[in-house]
Parts: structure tokens; C-alpha cells; sequence
């Protein structure tokens, strides 16, 4: 890793696993039921600020989640297909996001990490331009997010 | 977390493979939910049956293959084909063997093969105090408030969890605390004219979802003859337009005797009075028709019409010697629908032109022959989800002005 390694910070474990990628700041709650098509790999909600924005491989920051259970199923879905985030930060910890994770990483091996993020990590998170690259490693004992500028 | 031995040994594998994979999933969502320990439930209800690509069906098999079977009375949600009626179905021939086998695997592993949304209108329901694992928002709210038994908002795969292993997280609505109202909504004026009314409660319904946040919201003011289906509609509609998970009925709901009783004791967060202009307001927001327009065709039942609504159907068809213009669904369980076979009304109800929906609702799956236009409904539910799932266009009315435009073939409304 080069020295211009920006920021290192600890967050709250909500699934464990290890992601990287580039930060994607999604502005609104996404419901993935109907706001995500996990096949094509891209935001669908008409209503959505990001309409068309792919998920796929990225560091997903979502303050908090909306919308039906079934997003627990088209995220595991999207996270079969490769075009789910790779990791997953929020403010708030949710369980309808994290039992696709969850059930994605029981069936298929893959894990894509949950971490929920203080007011500090949230606000350098989400001011991070795209070519910053963050990696998560969320264990049962915390999690470490690091951000490459 | 404090596991019971036999949870342990569950999750070891020595129950079989389902019931271990079944436990790591509950056991490592207890810890998202922050629950210290889990707790048997005596009845589950899973809304997994509704296909979403691969993963619904790669989870289902594997607990097939794993030897898995339900442990308490389990219903099954809506699926995505009608199994009773195929012929229905409009969608490809991939999506539909793969719905069908969804579904079909389900009851392998030992589900009711119920289908529906509403499964509190089976014979066998929860009782007062009961603790449950219910999936399908609108079932979980009806569950927790008119029948008082406990569950929290469990959805995909947690639900079928729950179900294998008889246990589930004990956190949330589970414990007696967590079930007291918080904010009060104080209605004046509310109709009390019953075929009328119908839609009011709808409208009350996505108005109390919208305002009430995550506290559990308490409804005073409502006629004292509220029925069960006028409570459904409360329900179905505040958990469309927000997350509620249970709702009090001052006088008319068990957990609310009185209003003390609802709050707990305690005092309201806050209290919000609600007007018919309020409920006027919501109703014209979810109207996108004018009296006039042209109807390609009505759908009710969201969620599944229940026997007395039939009635009522009935009765309203009745009164007008003229066939209808437009389609006319109504989607029910296969329950009610047989039922309605066996005394008459089904056939009745068809020679009027009705169209019966079984096992799956029409704004989940392409079932309509029409969705290009405007659509009919008096469901809160219905109105606010077909614009986005399907693309039609909404007319809002009650039951009765449904029946009047459906003759006419075009929107009519008794109030302007």
C-alpha cells in the first residue's frame, strides 16, 4: 500500500466480512423491491436521485434503508449475479440489508461486509470524491474501514 | 447470546442441515436485532413464495435438500402464479416454472399451501398473547393489532427461518413494553354510513403511516361497529406509507381497552387531530382520475377480500340491472373462494362478470388482460403500490362508486 493511506477508522460490525471499492454515496434511502434491478445491475426507482447508478463492486454508504423485506432478496440476488456492492456502510443498522448479506454469504460463500458508521466516519464517507477507494474488514470484534485517497 | 442447549445442538448440525443453516441465519440475525436470547413461536407465516430471481428459489431447495420441515403451523403469502387459475398468467415460461417450483417447494417443506395475504381470515388464527413469526406487512400488523398476538416485521428468509426451528429473536414487539402507543391520532367526524366508508379507512390508514414515524400509533375516534376488514384496510394502508407494525384502536382493538391502556400509562409523545379534509387530502393524492374518465377495469382486494366483503359485493352488484362495462377482479384466497363456491356466490358473483384471483394479488404479477390506462381500486394498498409495479394509472373510490364506474366503464365518485 503507498503512504498517501488518508484516513483509518473503526466502525460497529453488522455482518462480517471483507469488501473494497469505490465509495458510492447513495443520497436517498434506496428500496432495493422495486428500485433495484439486480440482473442489469442498475438503480430503477423513477424516483431515486441516482436512477441508473450500478452498485456493482462498489462501497455502498446508505444512511438508513426503506422500503419492503422482500430487498432482503433482490440484494442477495444482486449480490449472486456480481452486481451487488461489495461492502456496506450505513448510520443505522438494518435488518432487512443485512439478511441479504447474510443469506448471500451462507448459500454462495460471498461476503459482503455491513458496518454502521458515526457521525465523524459518516460525514468524511460521504464527502470522499469517486476515485477514493475504501476497504472494510468487519469482524466479530469490530470493524476497520480504511479510505485511500 | 444466551442459546438453550437445544439451540445449540440445532445449529451444530445435529437436527439435520436445514435446521443448521436455518439457526446460523436467526442466531446472526438476533445479533443484528441486539436480542440477548430467542423464544419459541407457535405459528409462522412466510412471504418468501413470491419469486425474485434465483436466490428465492437457491434458499428454498437447499433447505429441501437439507431434510428441512416446519415445526409450528405455517401459512404461505401470495405466490406469483395462480395455481388455481394458470390460464391467468401472463408473464414468460422461465419466470413461470420457476415461480411454480418456488411455490411448490414451500410446501415440501411442510407450509400450509395457503397463498394468501391475509391468512387471519383462516379458521386457524392466532389467539391474545400468543408469540408468532409473521411475514407480509399487512398480516404482521393485523397479527399484533386486532388479533394481539406478537410478532415483529419479519420478511424474506427470516420468516422460513423462524418456521424450521420454532424460535425467533426476543426483542421488539415479543416484549410487553415495546407494545404501547406513543402518539395519539384524534379523528372527528369519521363516516359512519358503512358502505361508505370504506375508503376513509384507507386514507386514515396511509395518514397514520406517514405521520406516525417508528411509534407504535394509537387511533381514537372510530365507529364502535369497526369491522375486522375496516381494520385490515388501517392497517394494509399504514404499512404501505410507512413501517407500522401495530397499531391501537381506542375501545374497538384488545391491547386497547381504553386509551390509558394503549398508552401504557403513560403520556403521548404527541397528538394529532385528523379531519375528513384530511382525509380528503390524502385521498385526492392518490387519485390520478377525474369523474368521467374512461376505466379499463377494477381491481379489489388488496388485501385478499374476505367473505364478508364478498357479501357486501354482492349486495352492491345487485342493486344495478346493468352487466359490467369493464373487468372486474377480486383476489381472495382459494379458501374464501371455495366457500364462495360451495354457497352459491362465487357463481353468483360471476354472472355479474367478476373475475376471481386466487393465490396471488394484481398488482404482484402480470395477471390483468388491461394495465395500460386507468385502473379501479378501493384498496390504500393497492393504490399506492400498482403506479410503480405495474404502470397503471389509479382512480381511488369506495367499494360501492368501484361498482358504479365498473357499469358505467367510467370513473364516477359520489363525492367531489
Amino acid at each position: 500500500m503507498s503512504n498517501d493511506t488518508a484516513l483509518d477508522f473503526t466502525a460497529d460490525t453488522v455482518v462480517t466480512g471483507t469488501g473494497q471499492g469505490a465509495a458510492l454515496f447513495l443520497r436517498q434511502p434506496l428500496s432495493f423491491w422495486g428500485g433495484y434491478d439486480s440482473i442489469e445491475g442498475s438503480v430503477i426507482d423513477p424516483r431515486h436521485p441516482q436512477r441508473g447508478v450500478s452498485l456493482a463492486g462498489r462501497v455502498m454508504l446508505m444512511e438508513r434503508a426503506k422500503g419492503s423485506s422482500s430487498s432482503s432478496s433482490v440484494l442477495a440476488e444482486a449480490i449472486r449475479n456480481g452486481t451487488g456492492p461489495s461492502a456496506i456502510i450505513m448510520r443505522e443498522r438494518d435488518l432487512i440489508v443485512a439478511l441479504g448479506c447474510i443469506v448471500a454469504s451462507e448459500l454462495y460463500g460471498i461476503d459482503v461486509p455491513v458496518a454502521t458508521a458515526d457521525d465523524a466516519a459518516w460525514k468524511i464517507l460521504t464527502e470522499l470524491p469517486d476515485t477514493a477507494r475504501v476497504s472494510v474488514q468487519a469482524s466479530d470484534t469490530g470493524c476497520r474501514v480504511s479510505v485511500q485517497a | 447470546m444466551d442459546l438453550s442447549d437445544q439451540d445449540k445442538a440445532r445449529l451444530d448440525g445435529s437436527c439435520g442441515d436445514a435446521v443448521a443453516l436455518a439457526m446460523r441465519i436467526l442466531t446472526r440475525s438476533a445479533q443484528v436485532m441486539g436480542a440477548q436470547r430467542l423464544i419459541d413461536i407457535e405459528n409462522a407465516h412466510i412471504d418468501g413464495c413470491l419469486y425474485h430471481g434465483q436466490a428465492s428459489l437457491d434458499f428454498v431447495e437447499r433447505l429441501v435438500q437439507g431434510d428441512g420441515k416446519v415445526v409450528v403451523p405455517t401459512t404461505l403469502n401470495v405466490g406469483s402464479l395462480d395455481l388455481i387459475h394458470p390460464e391467468l398468467f401472463r408473464g414468460g415460461d422461465e419466470l413461470k416454472s420457476s415461480a411454480q417450483r418456488l411455490m411448490e417447494a414451500h410446501i415440501e417443506l411442510g407450509c400450509e399451501s395457503s397463498f394468501t395475504c391475509a391468512p387471519y381470515q383462516m379458521k386457524q388464527r392466532p389467539r391474545l398473547g400468543q408469540q408468532i413469526a409473521w411475514a407480509e406487512s399487512n398480516a404482521i400488523v393485523f397479527a399484533n393489532s386486532v388479533l394481539g398476538a406478537r410478532t415483529n416485521r419479519y420478511g424474506d428468509f427470516m420468516d422460513l427461518c423462524a418456521a424450521l426451528t420454532g424460535r425467533a429473536p426476543y426483542c421488539g414487539l415479543h416484549i410487553q413494553e415495546n407494545r404501547y402507543g406513543r402518539i395519539v391520532f384524534e379523528v372527528t367526524g369519521f363516516p359512519q354510513a358503512r358502505d361508505e366508508r370504506d375508503i376513509w379507512f384507507a386514507a386514515l390508514g396511509l395518514l397514520v403511516g406517514k405521520r406516525t414515524g417508528s411509534l407504535i400509533p394509537i387511533i381514537a375516534g372510530l365507529p364502535a361497529d369497526t369491522t375486522e376488514d375496516e381494520l385490515k384496510a388501517i392497517g394494509a394502508a399504514s404499512a404501505s406509507s410507512g413501517s407500522v407494525a401495530m397499531f391501537h384502536a381506542v375501545g374497538i382493538t384488545p391491547e386497547a381497552r381504553s386509551l390509558d391502556v394503549a398508552l401504557g400509562g403513560k403520556q403521548p409523545e404527541a397528538v394529532i387531530p385528523v379531519d375528513m379534509n384530511d382525509l380528503r387530502e390524502v385521498r385526492a393524492t392518490l387519485n390520478s382520475a377525474s369523474p368521467g374518465d374512461a376505466l379499463v377495469a377494477v381491481s379489489v382486494g388488496t388485501p385478499h377480500f374476505s367473505l364478508a366483503e364478498c357479501a357486501t359485493l354482492e349486495r352492491l352488484l345487485a342493486r344495478h340491472s346493468r352487466p359490467l362495462a369493464v373487468d372486474f377482479y377480486v383476489s381472495t384466497s382459494r379458501y374464501i373462494l371455495w366457500e364462495l363456491e360451495e354457497s352459491g356466490s362465487a357463481q353468483r358473483l360471476q354472472d355479474f362478470g367478476v373475475q376471481f384471483v386466487t393465490d396471488t394479488c394484481t398488482y404482484i404479477t402480470p395477471v390483468m388482460k388491461q394495465t395500460r390506462g386507468l385502473i379501479m381500486t378501493n384498496s390504500g394498498k393497492w393504490a399506492h403500490y400498482a403506479p410503480a409495479n405495474i404502470g397503471v394509472e389509479v382512480a381511488y373510490g369506495s367499494l360501492q362508486e368501484c361498482v358504479l364506474s365498473a357499469i358505467e366503464g367510467k370513473v364516477c365518485f359520489h363525492e367531489q
